[in-house]
């Protein structure tokens, strides 16, 4: 009798986590270890033999690739930058369109929409957009904003990405702020108007701390995007010019597929994993010792 | 948070929040006139009315890129891929809410910890894993691969949700004599229909969208899915507005009519979903 119970526990385990299990597994947790292993070898893709070369790959990141590091710099400043924008437009996006508006739900369906489509047409659209329409704008206008080198150089490249950024993820910050904004209960905000708090103190004293936890996701989320930044990148700016906007993950994708440095190019993967996981770790520990309840 | 009345300071906000919205929208309207324009308009003026509705350009790039297999086949990735990752995720949590032993809850951390590899990191390493199973260029591959990555954010949606749902009903249909698969199947996935819908709508963008695992996978021209086909035809026709802007339109405007359609579900799911983080 325990037998076949035993039995029938496993045939329902294998029934319902066995496909998750799999997937998962080959997916995920056999490349992350083969990862680990060919991080410490000269694996260059194609062939079968690879030599075991230790702690090599990393020494090599360390002191001798200063285009690694020339897009971790990038990475790190356009998710500085874009982490903030993009909370910001999103928070005041949502926090104005939580009063009492006639076209609000229309706007939210606007700002929501340039989130659907995909960072790789989203490039090639602003290439667009930044080449002939800035231009003409430049000739209707005549402003210097538009008429400067948009995406030929360092400056105008790196902008270029963090507007079309902010464009592409503001609308989905803001739905998470309007949930959260709607939370809010009326009693204490009118209780403290009635005290004389004004609009300033009620959203600093009152509903920021009231909306950190989505604070916390909107963070998290957005630090993701951006330090993972790869299609918009690559279509937008191709990295360039001069790599002054290659990200870390094309940095990573360029050095597999266009050097066939593979080994060198897990070993940053496995890089880059450490520090996403680590700031992630980070943030999420400071944003929830910031929650409080209502 | 909602103000009494109609003021004249929400009028002012009103009239601002709509000006943002225009500008929000200002890409959208350079993306469509310009893509009716002729190459020689473009150029000399790309910001108003087009003067003549150049709708060739469209036939052109529709069948420069032969739209409809492409179509087909982000349809064909995007349907099979999210339906999977609903199905086994949905079942995967189900058993771990109601079994919940120390296997099961140590599988759920891993689940939950692997959502912050980023996918570069095991990238080169999958290609190979794909390469010896032989699925390399084919759509089980990358479907499969869909499964793997998707799954644990949707596991993770779904045993949030099973928790909340009452045993009691579940017990109901076993002493009816109902087995626990069918169970499963008749009464707890239908319940799990708004969490069901959310992980759809947003498994869809993403399947849809991406660029990158499809273009590692992929190499046959046949199984290219839009932005596959948008990639090689912005290499091929860059600068040719006139072909590569009514690809742009085509290759958004079937998602943005999805987002149309089902926005009440889309924001929903984004604001269920992060709720729960």
């Amino acid at each position: 009798m325990r037998n076949r119970n035993f039995a029938k526990e496993l045939g329902l385990q294998s029934f319902f986590v066995g496909p998750v299990l799999i997937f998962f597994t080959l997916i995920m947790v056999v490349p992350f270890f083969l990862g680990m292993y060919y991080s410490l070898t000269d694996w260059n893709g194609v062939a079968r033999s690879v030599n075991w070369v230790g702690l090599q790959n990393f020494k090599t990141i360390f002191t001798n690739d200063p285009d690694f590091w020339k897009s971790f710099s990038f990475t790190v400043r356009f998710t500085v930058l874009g982490v903030i924008l993009t909370n910001v437009v999103g928070f005041a996006l949502a926090y104005l369109l939580t009063r009492a508006l006639k076209l609000r739900n229309l706007m939210r369906t606007i700002f929501f929409m340039p989130n659907v489509i995909g960072g790789l047409l989203l490039g090639f659209i602003f290439q667009f957009i930044f080449i002939k329409g800035f231009d003409t704008m430049y000739d209707i206008t005549g402003w210097s904003f538009f008429g400067l080198p948009w995406l030929g150089d360092a400056t105008t490249g790196f902008w270029g990405i963090t507007m079309v950024f902010i464009w592409h993820q503001a609308g989905y910050l803001m739905v998470i702020y309007i949930a959260s904004l709607t939370n809010v209960p009326t009693e204490i905000l009118e209780a403290a108007e009635i005290d004389g708090a004004s609009r300033w103190q009620l959203l600093r004293s009152i509903i920021i701390p009231l909306i950190m936890p989505a604070v916390t996701i909107c963070l998290f989320l957005a630090i993701s995007w951006a330090f993972k930044i790869f299609d918009l990148n690559l279509s937008l700016t191709r990295g360039g010019p001069f790599k002054s906007t290659e990200s870390v993950a094309m940095n990573i994708y360029n050095e597999a597929f266009q050097n066939n440095r593979y080994g060198l190019g897990t070993a940053k993967a496995m890089l880059f994993f450490v520090i996403v996981a680590f700031i992630t770790i980070i943030q999420v520990r400071l944003t929830k010792k910031r929650e409080v309840e209502a | 948070m909602n103000s009494k009345a109609y003021t004249g300071r929400t009028l002012i906000t009103e009239i601002i929040m709509v000006l943002v919205a225009l500008l929000f929208l200002s890409p959208f309207y350079f993306l469509f006139v310009n893509s009716v324009k002729t190459f020689g308009e473009i150029m000399t003026n790309s910001a108003t009315w087009p003067a003549v509705f150049q709708w060739e350009n469209f036939s052109r790039a529709w069948s420069l890129t032969n739209f409809p297999l492409v179509f087909t086949n982000s349809l064909i990735v995007t349907v099979v891929s999210v339906i999977l990752v609903a199905i086994i995720s949905a079942m995967g949590a189900y058993r771990m809410v109601r079994h919940n032993t120390r296997f099961n809850r140590i599988f759920f951390l891993i689940l939950i910890a692997s959502m912050v590899v980023p996918f570069q990191s095991i990238m080169m390493p999958l290609l190979r894993v794909v390469n010896e199973l032989g699925l390399t260029n084919t759509r089980t591959g990358l479907v499969m691969t869909y499964l793997g990555l998707g799954g644990p954010m949707a596991l993770f949606l779904f045993h949030g949700f099973v928790k909340s749902i009452p045993l009691e009903i579940e017990e109901a249909a076993t002493v009816d004599g109902c087995n626990r698969i069918s169970v499963f199947f008749r009464i707890v996935l239908p319940m799990l229909k708004p969490m069901l819908m959310t992980i759809i709508v947003l498994n869809c963008l993403w399947v849809w969208n991406d660029y990158l695992l499809p273009s590692l996978i992929l190499q046959s021209p046949n199984l290219r899915t839009i932005p596959l086909a948008t990639f090689s035809f912005f290499g091929e026709y860059s600068k040719q507005w006139d072909l590569a802007l009514p690809m742009l339109v085509m290759g958004i405007a079937p998602i943005i009519i999805f987002f149309l359609f089902l926005q009440r579900y889309i924001v929903e799911g984004i604001a269920a979903g992060s709720v729960k983080g």
